[in-house]
Formats: C-alpha cells, structure tokens, sequence
C-alpha cells in the first residue's frame, strides 16, 4: 500500500473512533440504563486483571529502586530514594505501567469478545431480543474500563511503594513506617491528583477502543484476532498521546 | 384465490451493498400458519432478506410490513414490540457463549418482558426445552453441546416468547442429514404445536421438499419462481432447473 492510501486509511479509522466516542456519550446519560451489567463488567474487570497489575507493581518498584541505587550512591544522595522512586512511581510509572498491561489484558479480551460476538451473531441476536447492544456491551464495558483502572492504579501505586521498600531494605535496613514518613513527606497534592484523574482517561481510552475494534469486527475468526491485536496496538499508543497531553494540561493548570 | 390474512408482506425490496446488487425488487407474502420456504443459492442474498424483515438490515427501497406495519418506519420501541412476535433462528445458532443454557433461554424473556415472574420464567423455559428434547442441558454451556443441539436450543430461544412467526436462516446448513432431518421434523412439529408462520430460508432441497407447503426461488434478486415444490420440479425454466440438478 502507498503513503496516500495508508494515511487515508488513517484518517478514516481516527473519523469512525470519533463517531463511535460521541454515540458512547449520546447512548451513555440515556435510558435504559444497564446497572447490573455494568456492576458485573467492573467485577471482572477488575478482578481479571488484579493479579497481573499486582505482580508487574510489585516487581516495578522493586527493580527501579535496585537500578536507581548506583546513581544515587555516586552523587552521595541514597537517603533520597524512597522520595524519587515514590515520584517516579505515582505521577508516571504506576499509570502508565498499569494502563499498559490492562490494555494487554482488558483490551484485547474486550476486542476479542466483541469481535467473535459479531462473527457468530451474537450481537444481532442481541438486537433482536429487545436490546440495545451498545447499551449493554460497550457502554457498560467502557465505563467498567474507566471505573476500574483508577481502582487498580491506587492499588499498583502501593504495591510498587512496597516493592520499593524491599529493594531498599537489600541493602540497608529501613523500618516501613520510615520508609512511609519520607514518601509521604515528599508526595504533594500536585503529584497525586492529576496522575489519578489522568487514569480515567486512559481506562476510557481502553475500554471503547477495545469495544470499537470489536464491535466492527469483520468476517471470520481471524477477523477476531485482528480485533484483539489492533485494539491492544491502538490503545496502547493512545495511552502515551493521553499522557503527553495530561502532562501540558496539569502544568497549565497548576499554573494558574 | 388465498382467504388467509397475510402476516408478512414484501413489495419491491431492494437492497445492495456498494455496486453490489444483493435484493432487486423481491416481492414475498407470507400468511398465517403457513410454512414457506425460500430457495436460494449461497450468496443470493436469502440472510439479507431475512435481516431486512427484522429490521437488522435496512432497506434501500420497498416495503416489508409485518403485521401490517412497515418495518423500515417503525421506531425502537415499536420495532421492539415486532421483534417480540417474531422469533428469529440465526444460520449461526448466535447462543450467548458466556451463559448457560437457561441463561440464554431466559435472556429475551427477561429483556422484552421485564417484570415476567420467576415462576413463569422457570416454566417456560422447562416448557421449550421439553419441546425441542433437551431438558437435561439447563445448566450446560453452548460450547458443550453438539452442532444439532445448538441449533435445538437456539430454537428454544426464539420459541420462549411464543411468537406468531419464525424466521429460520438455513436451519439444517452444517449439520449432518440425519440429524438435520431431525431439525426439519422439529419445524413441522413446532409449526403445529406453536401455530406460527414459518419462513424458511434454505438451500436444502430436501427441507424444502418435506416442510414446505410453497416454495419460492430467490434468484438474481427477485421472486423468479414460485409454487409448491413438486410444481417447481417440473419447471422447465433452465434457472429453476439449474438449481434441483
Ligand atoms: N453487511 C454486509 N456488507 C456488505 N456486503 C454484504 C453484507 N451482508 C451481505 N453482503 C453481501 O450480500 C450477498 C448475499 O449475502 P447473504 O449473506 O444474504 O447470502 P446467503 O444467501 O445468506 O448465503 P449463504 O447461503 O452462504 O448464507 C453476498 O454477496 C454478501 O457479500
Ligand atoms: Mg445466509
């Protein structure tokens, strides 16, 4: 495929993105409402991912604090530790790292889903049954996703902090509590807020581009691997372009 | 010539798919306990049809009434309302694979008629599973079953809300003769029991041949023929002919 083709492709997969987002919010504030779907979708949402984010946290807080020690050591400073990995933990790694794999793991199973709903009719079936199938299955699969991901990012923050504290304790001996006092001094309102609200953002971008990939699936089960992998490929880029823009967005506002 | 009242009725239908010509101007009646089928080859357009009807597919022109009501005009709660009336069985059974059986059963029953008691939920989903020989699966999983299964509890599924028509896409495609000739002696017997309308949209001679009280030949988009099956054996015409060689 040439260049003029590829981006018109482009563009047009961006137009259709945008016109499934504004249905999301025409279809989202209406009745009928699907509370108890949506109550289930948060559970296992969560729930299938809780194990995975915790791991991944775990072992992220504990391999920064080992690499970041040498440095540290040199420039004489490795009282500071917990104070530098806990910034570099809340306001970017614990985000990012947990937006990322829920994009592998929620994003791809929505979008696989969906995908092999649509391929065996299942979503027409739906139709037919007297529901609406973007009520009950994106709407309620995207804001389960945006719900869900600030849930599971607090929660990877504090495994991380934890991991941290044993990769101190490697090499010297420092109490939690501490360990705890230093963090907590360190932390502003500035860092936590907008790291967390940026997570709504980013479980959004999750949830309806897993939901858009799979609703649109086309023919055939390959079909439905397609739809699985562009969504991860797809969210996961959107989840950097959302964070560079949180970033200018914070700055300007706390600039005020 | 025909006292019955029609319940579906189908003028000038046309339907494509970019330069793709699917539907032109297919004309199609249906009457009241009637068991019709429509013969087509593969790619005909006999699923297009059959999603215009149930209003999953709009039409570019023409006019299909069910009840009496254009399904292009209606909007979503009457559309919903029809939709309650008229069963539909997907050429891909479309079972829920997240729920069990009784999930499923009780699926449209639970979201057309929200405030159905428990009781008659139960009972009715006894009631169709004992119709279609399967009353033991209730908490099995689709992916448990057999293909001839599937397409029984997926007839079940459109069976719960007793409706006055059902629309069948390929009911026997992909199943093997045996146990599709159970598939076709269980559309005769629903048909008498439920007294419902039957479409029948096939490419299954011998389903046409045993079920079928007319038979129409979707070809190149329109009704080319139609009669009793035995009528349309005899056809001279080389297209009809093509299709029982
Ligand atoms: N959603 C769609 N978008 C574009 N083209 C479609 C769509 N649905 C059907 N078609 C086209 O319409 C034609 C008829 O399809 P249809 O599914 O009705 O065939 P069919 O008669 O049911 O065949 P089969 O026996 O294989 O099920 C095909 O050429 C198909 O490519
Ligand atoms: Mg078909």
């Amino acid at each position: 495929m040439n260049y003029p083709a590829k981006s018109r492709v482009f563009l047009h997969e961006i137009g259709e993105l945008t016109r499934f987002v504004l249905r999301f919010f025409r279809e989202a504030f209406r009745p009928r409402y699907e509370f108890s779907e949506l109550v289930h979708q948060c559970f296992v949402i969560g729930y299938k991912s809780l194990s995975l984010v915790a791991l991944t946290a775990f072992i992220m807080g504990l391999v920064l604090t080992m690499q970041l020690r040498p440095s540290m050591v040199r420039y004489g400073v490795e009282a500071q530790i917990p104070a530098m990995v806990c910034i570099a933990i809340i306001r970017e790694i614990g985000p990012v790292i947990t937006a990322l794999i829920f994009a592998g793991k929620i994003g791809s199973s929505i979008g696989a889903e969906l995908g092999s709903m649509r391929v065996t009719e299942q979503i027409d079936a739906m139709e037919v049954s007297g529901t609406n199938p973007f009520k009950y299955l994106v709407v309620t699969r995207t804001m389960a996703a945006t719900l869900m991901l600030p849930v599971l990012v607090i929660l990877a923050d504090a495994i991380s902090l934890f991991g941290s504290w044993i990769g101190v304790n490697i090499y010297e001996v420092l109490s939690f509590r501490l360990f705890y006092t230093q963090v907590i001094d360190n932390l502003a309102y500035y860092d936590a807020i907008p790291a967390i609200i940026k997570t709504f953002f980013f479980g959004f971008a999750v949830g309806i581009v897993g939901c858009f990939k799979g609703y649109f699936s086309t023919k055939g089960t390959e079909g439905v691997g397609r739809s699985a992998n562009s969504a991860v490929v797809m969210s996961s880029v959107l989840i950097f372009i959302l964070d560079l823009l949180a970033v200018q967005v914070a700055e300007l506002i706390w600039d005020f | 010539m025909e006292t019955r009242k029609a319940v579906i009725r189908i003028e000038g239908l046309c339907k494509s798919f970019g330069d793709n010509v699917v539907l032109d101007h297919f004309d199609l009646t249906l009457y009241e306990g009637e068991n019709l089928v429509v013969l087509g080859k593969s790619g005909s357009g006999k699923s297009v049809l059959i999603k215009c009807i149930i209003g999953l597919l709009h039409p570019d022109a023409g006019r299909i009434e069910v009840f009496g009501e254009n399904v292009p005009d209606l909007n979503y709660t009457e559309l919903d309302q029809m939709r309650a009336r008229v069963g539909f069985l997907f050429q891909s059974n479309a079972l829920y694979d997240s729920m069990t059986v009784r999930e499923n059963l009780e699926f449209p029953l639970r979201r057309h008629w929200m405030k159905t008691p428990q009781k008659e939920v139960d009972e009715r989903v006894h009631e169709v599973l004992k119709n279609v020989g399967l009353a033991h699966t209730t908490e099995m999983m689709p992916a448990e079953l057999s293909g001839g299964m599937r397409k029984r509890i997926a007839l079940a599924r459109t069976l719960i809300l007793h409706p006055s028509i059902i629309l069948y896409d390929e009911p026997t495609t992909g199943l093997d003769p045996i146990t599709g000739m159970e598939i076709i002696e269980l559309i005769q017997q629903v048909q008498q029991e439920y007294h419902t309308a039957s479409l029948v949209i096939s490419h299954d001679l011998k389903l046409a041949q045993i079920a079928a009280e007319r038979v129409i030949m979707l070809i190149d988009g329109k009704c080319y023929a139609q009669g009793t099956f035995n009528e349309l054996r005899a056809s001279t015409d080389p297209k009809v002919k093509a299709f029982f060689d």
